[in-house]
């Protein structure tokens, strides 16, 4: 008996994330896999859409051409996102917003083309989700002083009783770890079933699949890339509070003010 | 004690089919999730599109404890950890 009981008679299901390329780094065997090569198509095909658009609103129109409107639609769109959480504040972050999308959506959608989407590879959500992690913890130094912080890491209880605060400091480290399952999990699900229907009913499967490809490819990497990116926002949002503007911004506009107002009554 | 690896493969298929259990509590959260969008559309249909996107976020959070049964389905099933 074989390891591979469990999925016995069927030999063409495959799901699995396959070496191409194995060298040596730093005496450790590392391999390019699956992941990789889609990873680079998805980036290589950003890229000249970035480019095309870029030319695009180079020599933007009045009257918009398709692709235009499609740019436009899409920009305003991510506006609305950042801008309905944050306020004027999200204006900063829409360019990090804006790439996240984009990438996610292609590489969700990219299981259409017959590549293995690199989202179903959990070393490429992780990273992803770091990165909202530091974004977070950032900006949340940015915006308020060490002491807003510590009650409100304490928050439910007054700030010298912090009883709470192992509970919300995991609170904390578990949102990348959310948030990257998330998407890993709802994609790679997707993946298996699109498998297991072209594995399992390989002489039947002409055709209708195009129907589940609309539902596990474009509706559902469609509604967790907005979800991933709109979780983003609202945990930076969340992190910054009330405030209005950058700590250090405040500062040097109030020491800028003072001696404005030295020299005015000099 | 030393087991049998198939012994250990069967148990594994009956974890993983318990652990995707967890997929009832998600339903019944998304289904209500939905049910009360539904109502909010009813009652404003001027707000749709906000009752819309509010409502997918919070399933998609409630979706998650659906996905990590999932997860250790798959691990159960593919990655066999038990077995050596």
């Amino acid at each position: 008996m074989t390891p591979n009981l469990l999925l016995a008679g069927a030999d063409g299901v495959d799901f699995m994330i396959h070496g191409v390329f194995k060298y040596n780094f730093l005496g450790h065997e590392v391999w390019i896999t699956t992941s990789h090569v889609c990873l680079l198509i998805v980036v290589v095909c950003l890229l000249i859409f970035f480019f095309i658009g870029g030319q695009v609103f180079k020599h933007a129109k009045a009257i918009p051409g398709t692709f235009q409107c499609i740019l436009e639609f899409v920009v305003e769109f991510l506006d609305g996102i950042t801008e309905g959480a944050m306020g004027k504040k999200g204006r900063g972050f829409r360019n990090y917003i804006g790439t996240l999308f984009l990438f996610i959506l292609f590489s969700n959608i990219s299981g259409l083309l017959g590549l293995r989407p690199p989202t179903a590879d959990y070393g490429v959500t992780l990273p992803l989700g770091l990165i909202t992690f530091t974004l977070v913890r950032i900006n949340e130094v940015r915006f308020n002083s060490l002491w807003a912080i510590w009650k409100d890491k304490c928050s439910p209880l007054p700030w010298w009783f912090p009883l709470w605060l192992p509970i919300n400091v995991i609170g904390d480290v578990a949102v990348p770890i959310s948030l990257s399952l998330r998407l890993f999990a709802n994609i790679l699900s997707g993946t298996v079933m699109m498998a297991l229907v072209y594995g399992l009913l390989s002489k039947f499967a002409y055709g209708w699949p195009a129907a589940l490809h609309v539902y596990f490819d474009l509706f559902s990497g469609a509604i967790q890339t907005y979800v991933f990116c709109m979780l983003t926002v609202t945990y930076i949002g969340s992190a910054i509070g009330d405030a209005e503007e950058p700590l250090l911004k405040k500062a040097f506009k109030k020491v800028f003010t003072k001696q404005e107002t030295t020299t005015q009554t000099n | 004690m030393e087991f049998n690896e198939n012994f250990i493969l069967g148990c594994s298929a009956i974890g993983a089919g318990l652990a995707v259990i967890a997929g009832i509590g998600p339903g019944v959260g998304q289904g209500i999730a939905a049910g009360y969008g539904a109502s909010a559309v009813g009652r404003n249909p001027g707000a749709q599109g906000k009752i819309m996107s509010t409502m997918l976020l919070g399933q998609a959070v409630a979706e998650t404890t659906g996905l990590y049964g999932l997860l250790i389905a798959m691990l159960l099933l593919f990655v066999k950890p038990f077995t050596h």
